[in-house]
């Protein structure tokens, strides 16, 4: 199948590992990849910070990139949510019409990476070998949004040598929500405290999720406790298939 | 002071996140497993959100239904359109009854309008029987919970309280010597003061009737006892039909306190001669609702039926706890309706107090989308420039950098070397900020689409 990837701007910038694993754990799968170099950020944090006007600058060129793609899979949660759930309201809430008609044409053809192989590719094994011990962090936009929570578990236990952790309040948000890290950093970190420990229960090597946003926070969280355990995208296990890494 | 500052306390206090921690999540379990036992709960969500939003598309003619079937039933309406005037037909009301003292029950809309600091400062004192209140207005405290005021507190400390304050020495942390202390305090006075003042849970358009549900029955005996009754209540309380209740009722109490039903759930309508209340007054206050509801995204608030779910679950409420949000109205849903009630006056900082994890969404029984309007309301402040210039700045030009190729590609360069806009010279503040407990991620030296251009 041909893939049009949406990388996201943290990604690109930040984690491009994530974004590396992406494209060849997909080719690997035997599917053609495309990367349009026209996309930048899909505009999350203006929206969710209440600058409508820059949001609906990026929505336009989101939607001038991705007019032509067929199928649309982006290695984040929360990015997919804003774009699919989101975009046509936003854009409807705005009174342009014509934009919220091309948005909600466009839009059911964004898939967050995990739902892209079990719900449209039908794949539980993708040949991953990662013999290690990890937990899983559901983001919250992934799981309340898009309703994606089985998706990525039952992708990792089918992962070879993989050992699945289960994390208590497994539900529970990390503390990150954008701006609310830097506003109230504070309360922040008093979520953050509880989700360390969490994890760090777990006896995971490692813990891993869809969006980097959340494993941004919480791997800024564990490095500066000087834990020993490291965050990982889904995508670097999945492209995993036990050589050097 | 700003929740900011506020939170950062509350954060300090362990006794108090103790308390809080242990009560949400028990609530919070009960309201699941109580939920869980109905096989069409997402359909009652629905309904209880068609009822609620079709009420508010024409609340003026519902309003007008209710002032006359209740002025038919013998009762006296008031419309007030902000605080103040409640307060004062509320105390109008008070003297002519030559009264020293109210007694009251549900008293969340009173103390939005700060009703007993108005009725102390005419000499007239005011009784909380609810006993979370009570408990709150014998220690000079504040309301940390929409349904449990008195939540941040624990047993072993209420005790202390009784001790001291109503100096009933043989009292001790056990519910029932605690239920049965409140009880000797209270019930001489619900036996004796002439006037009470109660709150509303609903209201129903077609008969006049108003509807308290309660646990511990000093609800029914202020609505039932009293020479005169008042009941304050917000326009929005309104139901058109009684047969809404058949909703209503099943969704409250399961959501509220994990109950079937509750254990009292009182109707009345208007006076009946010779048994109850001979003087029946209700306020109908509006306090900025009908603001809120000119707002095509923020009227979804006022479908809101106090059952405070959100708050149980809210993960940053449990943490700060409800006195940080220094509003009434605490938790998601406060941080949505408190600055709507002000025009954005007060509490203009609540929508920030969320991560818009949208776990309050999920549980609201009338299904108003926190998270949505949580952001709207953000985009509100923006727009009536109510937030600093340097963040208008710095996320104007971030806009503008991420609208051209050219300009997000350069910036990620000079994130790369160091001294970009995505480290230490753009925004010092929330770097600071973000640093206080967390490493900021090393810029890698090859961006995603570098690697991707050169394989």
């Amino acid at each position: 199948m041909r893939l049009t990837l949406f990388v996201t701007c943290l990604v690109d910038t930040l984690f491009p590992a994530a974004g590396r694993a992406t494209v060849e754990l997909l080719e690997r799968l035997g599917h053609d990849v495309d990367f349009p170099i026209e996309q930048t950020c899909c505009g999350q944090m203006h929206s969710n910070a209440g600058y409508e006007a820059g949001s609906l600058r990026l929505i336009r060129r989101f939607a001038e990139t991705f007019e032509d793609a067929e199928t649309i899979v982006t290695p984040s949660g929360s990015c997919a949510a804003m774009v699919r759930e989101r975009y046509p309201r936003i854009a409807e809430m705005t009174g342009d019409a014509r934009l919220a008609s091309r948005l909600r044409a466009l839009t059911p053809r964004v898939h967050e990476l995990s739902e892209l192989l079990i719900d449209v590719l039908d794949v539980e094994d993708v040949g991953a070998s990662f013999p290690h011990r990890v937990t899983y962090h559901h983001s919250c936009h992934a799981r309340r949004a898009l309703g994606v929570q089985h998706q990525p578990l039952l992708l990792l236990r089918a992962v070879r040598g993989l050992q699945l952790a289960e994390i208590a309040s497994a539900e529970t948000c990390c503390g990150f929500g954008g701006t609310f890290a830097v506003k109230n950093p504070e309360a922040s970190t008093a979520m953050l405290t509880d989700k360390l420990r969490n994890v760090l229960n777990t006896g995971a090597e490692m813990c891993v999720a869809s969006d980097v946003s959340c494993l941004m926070h919480i791997g800024g969280g564990l490095a500066r406790m000087r834990a020993g355990v490291r965050t990982l995208h889904l995508a670097e296990v999945l492209a995993s298939t036990g050589e050097a890494r | 002071m700003s929740f900011r500052e506020a939170a950062r306390d509350a954060l300090a206090d362990s006794q108090m996140r103790a308390n809080v921690r242990r009560a949400t999540r028990t609530i919070g379990m009960r309201r699941a497993a109580a939920v869980a036992e109905v096989p069409d709960w997402e359909e009652l969500r629905h309904a209880g959100a068609s009822i609620k939003e079709a009420t508010l598309r024409h609340l003026d003619v519902h309003l007008q239904r209710f002032e006359s079937a209740l002025q038919q039933a013998g009762g006296v309406v008031h419309w007030a359109l902000d605080a103040q005037q409640a307060c004062e037909i509320v105390l109008d009301i008070v003297r002519a009854e030559r009264a020293t003292e109210v007694i009251k029950v549900k008293s969340l809309t009173t103390d939005e309008i700060q009703l007993n600091e108005a009725l102390s400062r005419a000499g007239v004192s005011a009784i909380e029987t609810d006993l979370a209140e009570m408990i709150v207005q014998l220690a000079g405290d504040r309301q940390s919970h929409i349904l449990v005021p008195a939540i941040h507190r624990n047993r072993a400390e209420i005790a202390d309280l009784f001790r001291q304050r109503l100096g009933i020495e043989d009292v001790d942390d056990d519910p029932r010597s605690l239920t049965a202390a409140a009880r000797e305090h209270l019930r001489e006075r619900l036996l004796s003061v002439p006037v009470a003042i109660s709150g509303a849970n609903f209201a129903i358009a077609e008969t006049g009737t108003v509807c308290i549900v309660e646990s511990e029955g000093n609800g029914r005996m202020c609505t039932t006892l009293p020479r005169t009754l008042i009941t304050v209540m917000g326009i929005e309380k309104l139901l058109p039909r009684w047969q809404d209740l058949g909703v209503m009722l099943q969704l409250l109490p399961r959501s509220a306190t994990g109950e079937r039903m509750s254990p009292y759930t009182s109707l009345w309508t208007g006076v009946t001669p010779g048994d109850g209340p001979q003087s029946f007054h209700v306020v109908l206050l509006d306090a900025g609702r009908t603001d809120a509801l000119a707002d095509p995204v923020g009227r979804q608030s006022l479908r809101c039926i106090r059952c405070s779910a959100c708050l149980n679950v809210c993960p940053v409420y449990e943490r700060t706890g409800g006195q940080a949000y220094e509003s009434i109205y605490p938790g998601p849903i406060g941080a949505i309706l408190a600055p709507q009630l002000s025009r954005l006056e007060r509490n203009g900082d609540l929508p920030d107090a969320s991560t818009l994890c949208g776990a309050c969404y999920e549980v609201c029984p009338v299904r108003i989308d926190i998270p949505e309007v949580l952001v709207h309301l953000r985009g509100r402040r923006v727009r009536e420039r109510r937030v600093g210039a340097g963040e208008r700045l710095a996320m104007r030009a971030l806009a503008a950098t991420f609208a051209r190729r050219e300009s997000y590609e350069a910036a990620q360069r000079a994130a790369q070397i160091g001294r970009g806009p995505l480290r230490h010279a753009f925004w010092p503040g929330p770097l600071a900020a973000w640093r206080q407990s967390r490493d900021l991620p090393e810029v890698p030296a090859q961006s995603f689409r570098d690697w991707w251009r050169q394989r």
